[in-house]
């Protein structure tokens, strides 16, 4: 089989416009989606002559968040370049881009690898035990972040008839967003593991609150980098992903020491706007490189677009018609000079991260792992359920005494949408939940009753679960649950149930 | 004549109700009328009825306290974005162009109730030093108009030296406002980077670009920069020191002061006339009490690679925004000038010799910047020429572009950022302007106009027109 032979290579580039009020080198508003066209411009996003970059602070300061959320280095120094290529939506012939000296380098993420290999187990570090970072599971890896770095929107095309000609407009609205670049190395082996990667920085990017990073809109696009390469042998399997994380330098993936052998060749796709066409185009492209791989062909290097009616990679542009970018310092724009204060001042504000979320709420109240998970998904999810827990009597010390509520009945409630959380507030959520649980407190000598009444009902049922099958606890307890009306706590009944079951006679 | 007084004895005039904004604005054009068609200084002259009507409007509304400026005509370098009014850096790329916004130099101007006559001739996009390189036409030397007025701010020198105007604003990026001023006998200061905005100023070489006063006297000079300097919300490389009054400190007393004449300034290649008016104006400073001392700027060579290495990068990236889209015209319209440095700096940018050349010429830049601080550590100003030779003859620099890039020698230290004030000091046999500059350190504008002012007080130069005719009262 090709699968056994092949193993892709693949690494993310992954674009992001950031919901800051004012654009990144003008006062002009950001939020252009929407907006009628070139409503939203000033001399410097139009590039008209004369006008000059200053550039957006928060802007800044929010991708240095972003790095250090991805567990990046902010260097002390970082400025600014200049990108100089021809495009008609490029109203100054550059882009404003960082070249050499990004503004974070050197940090990872860790997603939960969707196949169990041999060698994901080597990317723990083994025994971290301190309180600030989570242990590492053993199902984890880490896709290493080479650069997070700082740049600016371009203006939009739009391919239109105009008096019955054919003909292209512009709308510079979008010119001059802030636009985050983040750049993995090529750690990622599957199209599911790009998948998995791409919805937990979409996460981290959403806890922030930098970016909407709404797909649709395109205020995130992806571009995927594949190339596979040729296995000698099974055990080769993930030599990269055993590289120590966030160590190398920038450009390389050449670890110290750590023989690491990449394919010669590498086709990127450009602009894609949603996981599953990333997902998609990438396994287009590990067939198709495959294919010519078995043909004893190198599949050429270039650049490709996504056809995502057809749902097919096309080619673009070659190697050789490659830009020449022509990077050079912008000279509009002093250098970035960071104090260590500044650094760690930033990383005060960014939020507690989905993963530390799941850890606290897991050790704090006892939930699982996927309970956790679920409720840490979305922000606004997680704050809900603690609010929740801070207004339940007891539970908020950690202590169940006088209330029958435990951190996981309100989550069970949030997980399983018994109340719709949009639209009950967190006080109203406690009431509810305390008065379904009393109507079981109340009446527990009536459910003794009712308990006793279908066991005497059902014998086989109850010889049955005596003699081990676990099932027929089940069907007792929906016997017993129907009788009480549903007004009955499941948990409880549960409890009573095999209570009674071992000791009929109290 | 009105247009021979200083800014600061026509504000008085003005103030005290001698004579009117009308007045000057119609002596400014009545030299315009019958000089400007063969000296060329204007790309556009304003319609001489709206500028009477400002002028009528400026004296209904001067107050005791209306700025120094206020009611004065003065001209722009056409590189200045004026709104409403057409901006064309020389250019038939913008030859149309009208622009949507105004550069804040000139809004600093509106504000104080300056009043904008015309947009004057220069080098196309700041490329040359003769003024030659434009789409409308070579500015003429009013001393003599076989010969180029210098630039690229030449339009600015030319219509000041045939006082077509009060005052006038240059920019300055390789000499671009001391060449004109040294070839026609005006004064001229090049600030310190920084020290003037340069938001909606057409670029020419962004780290080099600096907006400056360009005046009959040092005097002028002091008070047109105090209106126009200062930090700047639009421009990230404006500086935030404060801005001193320039003026007040002019007549400050000038004791334990030394000036540095760089030996290689003086050597070969220096026209002999040029360098006895350097020496005669050192004796002057040495007659008033300030030393003078001979210092060394070794690598004063190396100035023209590393900015026209630099300079030609920048300006190959600046211009790539007139591709044909917006402005009207396309690319092909850049002179043969402007293509060269295009070319020039695409190649020193371009993968596999940006190393050799854009990185290097940096490397150059920081060594440079480290010699004039070494330099200027030993003295407190500099003394040297503005140009080795006088203005030339009309396509003896633009055929020549090695030639024309070397005229720049003693006026390309603008990769350093330090201020320069360039000012008369003197004629040849042939009677053609001679001028020197004084270098400081960053910042030091105070201390330049101060030197130039002493220089003012005990010369004559800076009071001398061309012979064009009597003309005015």
């Amino acid at each position: 089989m090709n699968e056994s032979k092949h193993e892709p290579i693949i690494g993310l580039e992954i674009h992001m416009e950031l919901k800051t009020n004012s654009k990144m080198f003008c006062g002009c508003r950001a939020d252009w989606f929407g907006q009628e066209p070139n409503t939203l411009t000033c001399p410097v996003c139009l590039g008209l002559p004369g006008a000059l970059p200053v550039p957006n602070k928060k802007a800044v300061e929010w991708c240095v968040m972003l790095g250090l959320a991805l567990g990046c280095e902010i260097p002390l120094f970082s400025k600014f370049d200049r990108k100089n290529y021809f495009y008609p939506d490029l109203p100054k012939g550059y882009q404003i881009s960082q070249y050499d000296q990004p503004l974070a380098v050197n940090g990872w993420l860790e997603i939960k690898s969707p196949t169990k290999t041999t060698g994901d187990e080597d990317t723990s570090d083994g025994g971290e035990a301190t309180t600030s970072t989570p242990p590492r599971w053993r199902d984890r890896k880490r896709i290493r972040i080479r650069r997070v770095h700082m740049e600016e929107d371009t203006g939009k095309l739009l391919h239109a008839e105009v008096d019955g000609q054919k003909c292209t407009l512009i709308d510079f609205n979008r010119s001059g967003v802030p636009l985050v670049e983040i750049v993995t190395e090529p750690d990622i082996r599957s199209s599911e593991e790009a998948r998995i990667f791409l919805k937990k920085l979409h996460q981290i990017i959403r806890y922030i609150g930098i970016s909407d990073a709404d797909m649709e809109k395109g205020s995130m696009r992806l571009e995927p980098n594949i190339s596979v390469r040729e296995l000698k042998s099974a055990q080769n399997t993930s030599e990269v992903t055993r590289l120590p994380a966030g160590r190398q330098g920038r450009g390389s993936s050449d670890g110290e020491g750590i023989k690491e052998d990449l394919p010669n060749y590498k086709v990127e796709v450009k602009n894609i706007n949603s996981f599953n066409f990333a997902k998609k185009a990438i396994d287009y492209e590990i067939s198709r490189h495959i294919k010519l791989l078995n043909n004893n062909e190198i599949p050429p290097q270039e650049t490709r677009g996504w056809d995502e009616k057809k749902g097919i990679t096309y080619s673009q542009r070659s190697k050789e018609e490659a830009h020449d970018y022509r990077y050079f310092p912008e000279p509009d724009i002093p250098p970035i000079r960071w104090t260590e204060s500044q650094i760690s001042q930033l990383k005060s504000q960014i939020p507690e991260l989905p993963d530390q979320k799941v850890h606290r709420f897991m050790a704090e109240f006892s939930l699982s792992e996927y309970d956790a998970t679920i409720l840490a998904d979305i922000q606004e999810t997680a704050k809900y359920f603690e609010n929740a827990l801070s207004i339940t009597p007891g539970v908020s010390l950690g202590l169940s005494r006088g209330s029958r509520i435990t951190p996981k009945t309100i989550a069970n409630w949030i997980i399983n949408k018994r109340a719709d959380i949009t639209k009950t507030t967190p006080e109203e959520l406690v009431k509810l939940i305390s008065q379904k649980s009393q109507v079981v407190q109340m009446d527990e000598k009536e459910l003794e009753a009712i308990i006793k009444k279908v066991l005497s009902a059902n014998p086989k049922a109850v010889s049955d679960y005596k003699s081990g099958k676990e099932q027929s606890l089940m069907f007792l307890l929906g016997q017993v649950i129907r009788e009480t009306k549903g007004k009955a706590n499941a948990e409880q009944v549960k409890q009573k149930l095999v209570q009674l079951l071992k000791y009929p006679g109290v | 004549m009105l247009l021979d007084l200083t800014i600061t004895q026509l504000s008085q005039g003005l103030k005290a109700k001698k004579f009117s904004s009308e007045d000057i604005v119609k002596e400014c054009y009545s030299n315009i009328e019958r000089l400007n068609p063969s000296i060329n200084a204007f790309i556009t002259i304003i319609d001489k009825d709206v500028a009477l009507k400002e002028a009528h409007n400026r004296d209904k509304d001067r107050g005791s306290d209306s700025s120094v400026l206020h009611g004065l005509p003065y001209v722009m370098k056409d590189s200045y974005n004026t709104q409403g009014i057409r901006t064309t850096a020389a250019s038939n790329v913008l030859a149309d162009y009208v622009p949507p916004y105004s550069s804040t130099v000139y809004q600093k101007l509106v504000d104080a109730g300056a009043i904008l006559i015309g947009k004057t001739n220069m080098d196309a996009w700041g490329h040359g030093a003769s003024s030659e390189n434009t789409d409308f036409g070579p500015v003429k030397n009013p001393w003599d108009q076989s010969r180029v007025a210098g630039g690229s701010s030449g339009g600015n020198a030319a219509a000041l030296a045939a006082r077509m105007t009060v005052f006038a604003i240059g920019e300055d990026t390789g000499g671009s406002i001391r060449n004109p001023s040294a070839w026609s006998s005006t004064t001229g200061l090049k600030v310190s980077y920084g020290r003037v905005s340069r938001y909606g100023c057409i670029a020419y070489v962004s780290s080099f670009d600096t907006m400056g006063p360009m005046a009959k006297t040092v005097e002028d000079c002091a008070h047109i920069l105090e209106i126009i300097a200062g930090i700047d919300q639009y421009d990230a490389t404006s500086s935030p020191q404060p801005v001193p009054h320039y003026k007040d400190h002019l007549r400050d007393k000038l004791t334990d002061l030394t000036l540095g004449l760089p030996k290689e300034c003086f050597g070969e290649g220096l026209d002999t006339e040029i360098k006895a008016s350097i020496m005669e104006a050192a004796s002057l400073y040495k007659k008033i009490g300030i030393n003078i001392k001979e210092i060394s700027i070794p690598l004063l060579e190396y100035g023209v690679p590393v900015y026209y290495l630099i300079g030609t990068s920048e300006t190959s990236s600046n211009l790539a925004r007139y591709d044909g889209i917006r402005f009207g015209q396309g690319r092909g319209e850049f002179t043969k000038e402007t293509m060269r440095r295009i070319m020039l700096g695409t190649y020193a940018l371009s993968a596999g010799y940006y190393d050799a050349y854009y990185k290097k010429a940096q490397q150059g830049r920081t060594l440079f910047i480290k010699e004039y601080t070494r330099a200027l550590s030993e003295c407190d100003a500099i003394l040297m020429p503005v140009e080795p030779m006088v203005a030339t003859k009309f396509g003896e620099l633009i055929n020549n572009p090695i030639q024309n890039m070397l005229a720049d020698i003693y006026t390309c230290q603008t990769p350093v950022g330090v201020p320069s004030l360039a000012l008369p000091c003197g004629f040849t046999k042939e009677n053609l302007p001679i001028g020197m500059q004084i270098i400081g350190n960053m910042f030091a504008e105070t201390l330049l106009l101060r030197l130039g002012y002493a220089y003012q007080n005990n010369t004559d130069w800076h009071t001398k027109k061309p012979n064009i005719g009597e003309h005015g009262k």
